[in-house]
């Protein structure tokens, strides 16, 4: 029987992994090369990468972070490591605007990417990118913010634009594109373990019928339990809750199994 | 050494990534005198089924490949694209012809409720038959798939393992000295590393 995914999300920016708080702030918290070998220990499921850096970026490293960074490396860098020895699905976004963009990225080993702005702005770059990679390479993250009004609005450029697109809408149009899957996050619930969004989550899940990854909020393994069963998501994702605990990603799943969900173990 | 035919479909550096760190010499390429001094052959891929076709034709690889698989029996791995091209037709966008080395035809998965298109993630596989090429498979080995198609073949002793998904489908065939894996072995972690392994000592 197909199993419920858990997909560990690492954000980077600059080249580090940091830790997100409602898309607003970030703090360093590992390095993405000596991170691996716990992710192959872990055997995850998959692993999602989503490069955060901007053009206009700031330095937010933190003395306090004690990190030890070693040299400066490029997304495509990581990307190549990665891939040479995490032998499962990867899949990396950010800052995606053009084929070539997707294309070095396939090249170095990533099996999907994301896509967001790019979709928003030229919905039919989906369409285009399904065509040449296929539709299992492109998943397209959607970021859902309740907007001044209490409805939930689709939001790009980290929480900074409102595209006043319905997430429901929406997912049912990028599906209708050729979009593989969907990564479905709550801006407001990110970073703040207070448990998924499972509103918006059904919404998305019953409109759809391509898989849709539930990202946004776990704060403790059973979150993940409640958000299967309420929801029927095909995967579950997080990142912070990963980077704290060592055997988090193993309790996660222990939990899951507990709660009769059909894991990979 | 491990040649990687290289026809423009899909992450092939994911399979060449996975054969090396086993350890082997690995070429990912189309041109012929790589072909001809390969001890194994592997079609990956990811894909439309005509697309696959047409590049393969327009690359000349057919009748290479032909030669060195079906001929001189050299020990060939097709994976999930790669697995559905050796059938005799696929009917992805139109009917078209397939490599036709175990015959069959590849299908859209039927659609059920609750079912979600394409079939993504990891699944089981229930083993049908004792072969090297699934030696030492744990009971409870998973596999990543991504497919919307699956390989129906004409004869049912050409299935090693099956996989279910609303139907119960092809997950991995045999023929002679050609191997197919609809999932992606060199994305499930070490289930997926043990087909290979076992494919360079079959």
């Amino acid at each position: 029987m197909l199993k419920i995914r858990l997909i560990p999300i690492l954000l980077l920016k600059n080249g580090l992994i940091v830790r997100s708080e409602s898309f607003k702030f970030h703090q360093i918290i590992g390095d993405p090369i000596t991170q691996l070998s716990r992710y192959n220990r872990w055997s995850v499921d998959e692993l999602i990468y989503i490069d955060i850096s901007s053009d206009d970026h700031y330095d937010v490293r933190r003395e306090d972070a004690k990190i030890e960074t070693s040299e400066k490396r490029s997304l495509l860098d990581i990307i190549e490591v990665v891939s040479k020895s995490c032998f499962v699905p990867l899949t990396f976004g950010g800052r995606i605007r053009t084929l070539n963009d997707i294309r070095s990225r396939v090249a170095r080993g990533a099996d999907k990417v994301t896509l967001n702005y790019q979709a928003i702005m030229d919905p039919g770059f989906i369409t285009q990118a399904a065509k040449v990679f296929g539709n299992q390479c492109i998943v397209v993250s959607i970021d859902v913010l309740k907007n001044v009004h209490g409805q939930y609005e689709v939001f790009t450029s980290g929480r900074q634009k409102a595209t006043g697109l319905d997430p429901v809408q929406w997912a049912k149009e990028v599906a209708r594109l050729g979009a593989g899957e969907i990564l479905l996050n709550s801006i407001d619930r990110d970073g703040t373990a207070a448990g998924f969004d499972s509103d918006l989550i059904r919404s998305v899940v019953t409109a759809t019928s391509i898989p849709v990854i539930a990202c946004g909020g776990a704060g403790k393994f059973k979150d993940f339990v409640t958000i299967v069963q309420e929801a029927k998501p095909s995967a579950v994702a997080a990142a912070n809750l990963f980077h704290f605990t060592e055997l988090s990603y193993r309790h996660a799943k222990k939990e899951m199994l507990k709660g009769g969900l059909n894991v990979r173990s | 050494m491990v040649v990687i035919i290289d026809y423009q479909m899909g992450n092939k550096q994911s399979v060449s990534n996975a054969f090396a760190s086993l350890g082997c010499a690995v070429v990912t390429s189309h041109q012929p005198e790589d072909i001809k001094q390969a001890t194994h052959l592997v079609l990956p891929g990811v894909g439309a089924f005509g697309d696959g076709m047409k590049n393969l034709t327009q690359l000349g690889l057919i009748p290479i490949l032909a030669e060195e698989v079906l001929g001189k029996k050299k020990p060939f791995l097709g994976v999930c694209l790669g697995m559905q091209l050796l059938a005799t037709k696929g009917t992805e966008y139109g009917q078209h012809q397939g490599l036709n080395w175990i015959p069959g035809v590849v299908d859209l998965i039927p659609s059920q409720a609750e079912l979600r298109i394409p079939h993504v993630g990891w699944n089981n596989v229930a083993i049908k038959r004792k072969h090297p090429l699934v030696n030492d498979l744990g009971e409870e080995a998973t596999f990543y798939f991504v497919h919307s198609y699956h390989f129906q073949p004409e004869s049912p002793e050409d299935i090693v393992a099956t996989c279910k998904y609303g139907i119960e489908f092809a997950a991995i065939l045999q023929k002679d000295n050609i191997f197919a894996t609809q999932f992606h072995p060199e994305k499930s972690h070490k289930d997926g590393m043990l087909i290979l392994k076992n494919f360079l000592h079959a």
